[in-house]
Formats: structure tokens, C-alpha cells, sequence
């Protein structure tokens, strides 16, 4: 399947001489959700604006849907919305105008229905005749998003779109992420919460000084690369691990009362049902017993710190 | 061509026109009516008539193109300022949109209300003078040129200004000195010979001078060069629009 945007040996130098892309490749799937993670300064927001048309490429090319993002800039652009990451409305504007008007600079007619639908699913339209000035941090945020898809993009490019916004809009606008992927459009965000990407994403893109680390399904990447941990509560405290042990990722805690074991999902043998049995022929008994698995943040976290 | 941007532009910017009414179309025509009282009145008193114009009457044309002047370059320049300083413009640059349809939504926004003041302008002068107009169709070319290049010029200025200060010291420390020394009071045949010479490279003794021949067919250089001259900043202008737009100066990193 050709991909909505293929993006091939992208590199961008700003002025100053500072690298923020280098030689990029990826490719987005049709109607996948892309969380593109990343710490400040990777180079997410570049390779946005990039595809957008608001920053310049140095090098490299994009297609977008098969078409070029410079040569077609026509086609390609009016498949895309932005929701960037800073707040700008046009402040003595209504909401109804700006969204209006977005859909209109994006070569649509006037299409009442469809803002009013928009407006409706991010709870704006009691807002709809109120200026962008008026609105709280977080109902501007729902404005970015409306005027994003006031000209129906199929392609939505969200730039840290829960930054600063309260748990209940945050909750509200994964469900309007989730109502659009139903509606196949492509959803690509880039989010400091990796909360976020853990819950909404298809894929997962991690980018570290302008270089793509690593994309992967996300259940792939959690199960391949997300480690678990057994956490075994003794019934008598433990001087020290028995050197028997040494085969086994084994910790013993402070109060040397609980012992926890790291193995790794993806292999064929855990190891959980050796090390029980020996811990029994041992004579060290447990009185509980608890898993837990590594999340998407912190594969995130080892990955970006693997790069440093 | 994607028209509906174009108008999506060009109606937002008009409504930003008649939300800011008072600012946008009173206080240019209060001022016009003031270099009335003040010029027309006091110093019509003593300066009779210029090449058989009354003073008053004389002065209408350079008065229209002083406000039509200031206002293209401030609005068309506020504009496009404004949105790069609330971050807005990112929408625009991201849209399907290509140079001359964005210049043509705001220009041609901005071109029109300088077109409304100066209608207004003339109409509030009809209360004070008897006025003719030799060349009706003349006049309005020269007035769309005029209204047209400086909003181009405008637009130009807004791009460039990185801070209020650079947006308004172009209009105030240039414009200003070469409107009022382009014969917007006088004709520059009544200063000596040497300053008349010096008035020559003011590119504003042109457009006024061609202007008030469409009203009472007197001017200070021919009405042909005065044409050749607008419509050569014009050009100018296009041309630097176009270069910004290609490139991204100011505008795309």
C-alpha cells in the first residue's frame, strides 16, 4: 500500500548553521494514528512544518498522497491540517468566523453544516459568536482544532495538542482523535504525554536530534522492547540473594523483604516457573506476588537515552 | 486559482475594516476635513489661486493622495504584520494558497478601503470647494494605481517590520516628509529653481502632480511621465512581493 506521506532523506539547516533534520525517512500509513515522541529540540515540529509548507527544506522529498510538497503544493496542502503547538487565534474574531474562514483559505465553499458538525464535536458551538480573545487556554485549543478541520483534511497533523489543557479536554479530544481515525483520516501527533501516544497510537516514531531513531507498532514495540518485572513478597526478610541465584535479574529491596525478578517478554522461556521452584528447594517462601510491565514512556526514556 | 481564498482573505479583512470603522474611515476623513479648516481656510486667505485653481480646490488632490498614501501603507502593512505577530500567519503559509492569491486577498482588501477614504475624502471636499474633475476616468486610474502600489509597498513593510517600532518609523520618518514635499500644498514651480530640481526625485511629486491634472489640467511634470512613474513603482513593487513570496523572506525559515 503507498503510504499518505513518504518522506525521503529529509534534512533541514537552519540559518544559524543548526542541523534540525537529518536525513529523515518514514512513511505514514493511510488512516493510522503516528505518534511522532521526541524531546525538545529533536526536530517533531521541523519535520511538520516541513510537510505543511511553513518551513523550507534544505534537502530531501516529500509526497504526500503522490504528490510533491513543493511542486503540488496545491494538492498536498489542501489534504492537511494543522493543529500547531502555541496557541494563535485571531483574537477579535468569532468562532464561527475563524473556522469559516479557515475552511475558505483551504479552497473550500462555505459549508455551514460541516463547521456547525465541527464545532459541535469539540463543544464550541455556545461558544460559536464568542472572539477567540475571550476564550480560555483550553477552548482556544479546541478552536486550533476546529479550524484545522473545517476544510475536511484527510490528513491532521496534531503538534502537542494536549499541552497545558485540564484531564477532561484531554479525555474529550482523544475520543475526537479516535471519532476521526473511524472517519479515515490520518492523525499525526507529536506529544510529550506519553500517556497519549500509549492510548491513541497505531504506530510509534521516536526522533532525537533531527534522526529517526526507531518506528514501530506500538503493541509490537511495547512487547518486544517493554520489559516486566515479578515482585515477590517474603515471608521472612533475606541477608542476600544465594549466589544459586546468579542466573536470575534478581534485586533484593532495602528492607530485604521483597525480591523482584526483570525477564524479558519476548523470550520463549520466562524463567518464572525455575526460579519458584527453586526458590521452594531454597526454603525462601513468599507470602504475595505481583507483576508489572514497562510502559511506553519508559521505553521511550531508555531509547532517547541509549542516543545521548 | 483557489478563489476561495481570495475571498476568505479579502471578506476577513473587510470585516476587520467595519469593526474598526471609526479608526478605519472617521479619523482619516477628520483629519482631511482639519488641513482644510487649517491650510484651505488660513492660508487660502493669502494665497488666493495657484495657475488659476483656487487654493482650496487646489489643494483637494494632494490631500486625497496624502490620506490614500498613509492609509494603503498602514493597513496593508497591519495586515500582514498583525498575523505574524499573533503566529496566525502560520495558517495562511500552510495553506493551498499561492503568492499572488494571498497578495491579492490583502491588497486587494486594503487597495479597497483607501479607494472608500478616498471617495469619502472627495466627497467631504466637495463640501468646502467647488470642484471640477477634467478627466474623471484618469482620476480613478490614477487613484486605483496609487491606492494599489502603496498597499503593495504596505504589504512589503509588514513583512519586513520584525517590531512595531520598524512598522510605523517607514511611514512616519519617509512617506510623511516626501507627501508633504511633493506638492501636496503647493506647486513645486513656486519654490526656487534649485529646490524644484531636488523636488524631481521625490517619486510623490509624480503621482500628486499627475493626479491634480486629472482634476484641473495643470500639473508640475507631464501627465504621461507622472503615469509612466506610478505605474513603475507598481512594477517595482509586484516584483518585490513576488521575490518575497518565492524565497520566504521574513516569512519561511
Amino acid at each position: 500500500m503507498q503510504p499518505i506521506i513518504s518522506i525521503k532523506g529529509l534534512t533541514k539547516t537552519y540559518a544559524g548553521g543548526f542541523q534540525a533534520l537529518k536525513d529523515v525517512d518514514l512513511a505514514i500509513n493511510k488512516g493510522e494514528i503516528f505518534a511522532l515522541l521526541g524531546p525538545n529540540g529533536a526536530g517533531k515540529t521541523t519535520l511538520i512544518n516541513i510537510v505543511c509548507g511553513i518551513v523550507n527544506m534544505s534537502s530531501g522529498a516529500v509526497l504526500v498522497d503522490g504528490h510533491d510538497i513543493v511542486s503540488e503544493f496545491r494538492e498536498t496542502r489542501a489534504k492537511i491540517g494543522l493543529v500547531p503547538q502555541e496557541l494563535p487565534t485571531e483574537t477579535f474574531e468569532t468562532v464561527w468566523n475563524t473556522a469559516s474562514f479557515s475552511r475558505g483559505l483551504f479552497g473550500k465553499g462555505a459549508g455551514p453544516q460541516h463547521v456547525e458538525k465541527v464545532l459541535k464535536s469539540l463543544s464550541l458551538w455556545d461558544k460559536k459568536d464568542t472572539i477567540s480573545m475571550a476564550l480560555s487556554g483550553g477552548m482556544k485549543r479546541r478552536v486550533l482544532i476546529a479550524k484545522a478541520l473545517a476544510h475536511e483534511p484527510e490528513i491532521l497533523f496534531l503538534d502537542e495538542p494536549t499541552a497545558g489543557v485540564d484531564v477532561e479536554l484531554r479525555q474529550d479530544m482523544w475520543n475526537v482523535v479516535k471519532a476521526l481515525r473511524e472517519e479515515g483520516v490520518t492523525v499525526i501527533l507529536t506529544t510529550h504525554y506519553i500517556e497519549e501516544a500509549e492510548q491513541l497510537a497505531d504506530r510509534v516514531g521516536v526522533i532525537n536530534h533531527g534522526e529517526i531513531i526507531l518506528v514501530e507498532e506500538k503493541n509490537k514495540l511495547m512487547r518486544e522492547m517493554g520489559k516486566k518485572e515479578l515482585m515477590l513478597h517474603l515471608y521472612d526478610e533475606l541477608a542476600e540473594i544465594p549466589a544459586q541465584f546468579g542466573n536470575y535479574d534478581l534485586e533484593l529491596s532495602e528492607d530485604r523483604r521483597e525480591l523482584t525478578y526483570r525477564y524479558d517478554t519476548k523470550g520463549e522461556h520466562t524463567g518464572i516457573t525455575d526460579l519458584i521452584n527453586e526458590l521452594r528447594n531454597a526454603g525462601i517462601r513468599f507470602n504475595d506476588l505481583q507483576t508489572s510491565q514497562s510502559s511506553l514512556e519508559d521505553i521511550f526514556v531508555d531509547l532517547v537515552n541509549k542516543g545521548q | 486559482m483557489n478563489f476561495y481564498a481570495i475571498k476568505a482573505i479579502y471578506r476577513y479583512e473587510m470585516a476587520r475594516m467595519f469593526r474598526t470603522a471609526v479608526q478605519s474611515i472617521v479619523a482619516p476623513v477628520l483629519s482631511t476635513s482639519l488641513y482644510f479648516v487649517i491650510f484651505g481656510s488660513a492660508i487660502g486667505s493669502r494665497i488666493t489661486e495657484i495657475d488659476g485653481v483656487s487654493y482650496g480646490a487646489f489643494i483637494v488632490p494632494g490631500l486625497i493622495m496624502l490620506s490614500v498614501m498613509t492609509e494603503s501603507i498602514s493597513n496593508s502593512s497591519f495586515a500582514i504584520y498583525f498575523p505574524k505577530f499573533t503566529g496566525t500567519i502560520f495558517e495562511v503559509l500552510s495553506a493551498p494558497v499561492s503568492y499572488g492569491e494571498v497578495m491579492l486577498g490583502y491588497v486587494g482588501a486594503a487597495a479597497t478601503k483607501s479607494v472608500i477614504i478616498g471617495t469619502i475624502i472627495l466627497g467631504t471636499a466637495s463640501f468646502f470647494v467647488d470642484l471640477e474633475i477634467a478627466h474623471p476616468l484618469l482620476m480613478v486610474t490614477f487613484l486605483l494605481l496609487t491606492c494599489v502600489s502603496f498597499c503593495l509597498f504596505g504589504f512589503i513593510l509588514g513583512i519586513w517590520a520584525d517590531g512595531w517600532e520598524k512598522l510605523t518609523i517607514v511611514p512616519i520618518l519617509v512617506i510623511m516628509p516626501l507627501t508633504f514635499l511633493g506638492g501636496t500644498f503647493y506647486s513645486i514651480s513656486m519654490l526656487p529653481p534649485a529646490w524644484q530640481t531636488v523636488s524631481l526625485f521625490n517619486p510623490v511629486v509624480y503621482l500628486i502632480s499627475g493626479f491634480r491634472w486629472s482634476f484641473y489640467e495643470n500639473a508640475d511634470v507631464s501627465v504621461t511621465l507622472s503615469l509612466a512613474m506610478t505605474v513603475g513603482f507598481l512594477l517595482v513593487c509586484l516584483g518585490v512581493v513576488r521575490w518575497i513570496f518565492k524565497t520566504g523572506y521574513k516569512l519561511r525559515t
